[in-house]
């Protein structure tokens, strides 16, 4: 059932400016007339406001909280043309079943942000508002970008497309590993590990997100002997190969530094985690572009704001905000390994990351129509519990515009590291093949699998070894629109 | 050693029937065929010969086409390295669709990665095709002799 709305800006001026506290609502927060303007910044949230409190309000407080609005009536709005400042709480509807949840729609104007810059637009419409008494819970939804701000942004510092021309590689994901354990190797056997997975077939190897330069291995000494593994490998197999170089540090100092000396000995790519902060990535955008070298983005800690339904952000606006701050990768979700990922919510990540317009798709979880205006694409990364033997299922979800990372399921081979790099590569080659010669390669995955493993030991036993293996837990990210379907 | 460019250098070499059948899977994607030849597989050569002009418009009935091309540049370049590029010329993509090997040297030679010390361990690199030590040369206006 639709709220009730209240009777909105029908106030005579005399009492709209009066001293004290005014409803959110009647102050102009909320206008179910507005007609959105091509150049406003939209929002959808999924509010829930405490008990007693009118969906309506709840919603207007959330405009007016997340642009012009304090608590009491301010006479100094009068000095500005306040109504143009205002953002607009302009549809709230109940989420269908369920209770107590309304998806408050609003439109901000263009005039309220920055040009480029992804810190002053999340200071706005996630700065103070989630913190506000009257909701029990917040969660931003989706954006919509209007292109007249897109192109206020770099974007990708090379994009999807560019990536593949400098690395030369296509018709095929990308393959990578995380190198593993993730903490306490010294950079001699951690460069060993690069060396063997890249030889053994996989375009890249990477840090995690949490080896900077710690006592048991300095950033420095990693670096070389990472680049040691990498040309070693390049020259073993006349490929173009790299390593994820994380040049993340307590400064920006400190990490141009280290992707200056990234850049020195030669790595195509180097790495940085969204723990850095907007801004700090938006600099690491620059600095990528200007030098030719890929940026790698690890989302470390979204999911404490990204996973729960009712409350934070959702990762398609986090998306959203990488590829306009402008990362050539990201980590998006695999749906079938060991982390969050529904399947048609991880859909609408890939395609915000990928495409360059996005229709509405409720689906999908998309809000809202959105055009990219060219903007290159950033290349979405897999990684977390996948392994060889669900590669019909990746390609399939996922296509193959997208790095699939196999850390365990590389250096956790029976073989070793260098047959796990070599089992993963044939099963994606032979996936492809298969897809390319028209056959239904979903349903007869296994099938294509096993036939490719007859040729190919390192492929036969990776299928032995993790045959069993799936994550196939509920998701608490997905749409409202319909039941979560089950893979496998 | 092996050079693995291309999307299936890691399969058993693809007989003339499955190279047939990806140019089918590209022509009906819309993809141009063009067929590029070198003895220099050096990762960063981008820029192999052409063995003529891109193919447009072709169906995937005319896949022969292609077939009868490839046949004819490893007649004439037996020892080179011969790949397939199906290209897609959609806005937002305007690049490489798929690219894959279909004729190498029956002994490839690799490369030899060459280290200088620089300053403070700094290695510089140098990664250099092997090609054989007589008989070959640049494929430019002239055929690659026997290097096997």
């Amino acid at each position: 059932m639709s709220p009730s709305p209240t009777d909105g800006t029908s106030l005579e001026k005399k009492e709209r400016w009066a001293s004290g506290v005014t409803p959110y609502a009647d102050m102009g927060y909320y206008d179910a007339d507005y007609v959105p303007k091509d150049t406003d910044i939209l929002a959808a949230f999924r509010i829930t406001p405490q008990a007693g409190v009118d969906a309506i309000e709840a919603a207007a407080a959330v405009a007016g909280e997340s642009s012009t609005a304090t608590w009491t009536v301010v006479w100094t709005d009068r000095l500005t043309d306040h109504k143009h400042y205002q953002a607009k709480a302009y549809s709230v509807e109940p989420v269908p079943g369920v209770e107590g949840q309304y998806i408050a729609k609003i439109a901000y104007d263009i005039d309220l942000f920055e040009e480029g810059s992804i810190a002053n637009l999340s200071s706005s419409i996630i700065g103070n508002v989630f913190g506000f008494k009257p909701l029990k819970a917040l969660r931003l939804e989706d954006m919509r970008i209007p292109t007249h701000y897109v192109k206020t942004f770099h974007g990708p510092p090379h994009g999807i497309v560019m990536e593949r021309e400098y690395l030369d590689k296509f018709g095929r994901p990308l393959l990578g590993a995380t190198v593993k354990p993730k903490l306490g190797l010294s950079a001699k056997n951690y460069g060993r590990i690069v060396y063997e997975a890249l030889v053994g077939g996989l375009d890249f190897t990477k840090d995690d997100e949490n080896i900077n330069s710690q006592p048991f291995m300095r950033w420095r000494d990693r670096f070389l002997y990472c680049m040691e593994g990498v040309q070693k490998a390049a020259a073993g197999s006349g490929e173009i190969k790299g390593h994820y170089l994380n040049v993340t540090a307590g400064t920006m100092e400190e990490m141009y530094e280290r992707a200056e000396f990234a850049k020195e000995i030669g790595s195509v790519i180097v790495m940085i985690d969204l723990t850095i902060g907007y801004t700090a990535i938006q600099s690491m955008a620059k600095w990528a572009r200007a030098n030719g070298v890929l940026l790698h983005l690890h989302r470390a800690g979204h999911g404490t704001y990204t996973r729960q339904k009712t409350h934070g952000v959702s990762f398609r606006v986090i998306a959203k905000w990488c590829r306009l701050m402008g990362v050539d990768h990201i980590h998006a979700g695999t749906v079938v390994g060991k982390l969050e990922g529904d399947p048609n919510t991880t859909a609408g990540f890939y395609d915000t990351l990928r495409k360059d317009f996005i229709p509405e798709n409720p689906l999908h979880g998309i809000y809202f129509d959105q055009h990219w205006a060219s903007m290159p694409g950033t290349m979405p990364v897999a990684s977390g519990g996948i392994h060889a033997g669900q590669m019909h299922q990746l390609l399939h979800y996922l296509g193959d515009d997208v790095v699939l990372q196999f850390g365990g399921g590389t250096i956790g081979h029976p073989m070793g590291i260098r047959a796990g790099a070599t089992a993963n590569r044939v099963a994606t080659e032979a996936m492809i093949q298969a897809r390319n010669e028209g056959r239904d390669y979903y349903q007869e995955g296994p099938d294509i699998l096993e036939k490719a493993a007859k040729g190919c030991p390192e492929l036969n036993a990776a299928l032995e070894v993790w045959k069993d293996i799936t994550f196939n837990f509920e998701s608490t990210d997905t749409p409202d629109v319909l039941v979560t379907p089950s893979i496998g | 050693m092996k050079i693995t460019q291309g999307a299936f250098s890691f399969l058993p070499e693809l007989s003339d029937e499955q190279i047939d059948a990806q140019i089918k899977y590209s022509v009906q994607n819309g993809w141009s065929i063009s067929i590029e030849y070198t003895d220099d597989p050096h990762p960063r050569n981008f820029y192999w010969e052409m063995w003529g002009l891109p193919r447009f418009d072709l169906t995937p009935d005319q896949s022969d086409v292609v077939m009868r091309e490839v046949r004819a540049c490893r007649e004439a370049f037996p020892h080179a390295y011969i790949k397939v590029i199906a290209y897609d010329a959609t806005r937002g993509r305007q690049t490489t669709a798929l690219s894959f090997i279909v004729n190498r040297p029956s002994v490839e030679h690799g490369f030899q990665l060459e280290r200088t010390d620089d300053h403070d361990r700094v290695v510089r690199y140098k990664l250099t095709h092997l090609k054989a030590s007589s008989g070959s040369v640049g494929v430019t206006g002239a055929a690659i002799r026997g290097n096997d």
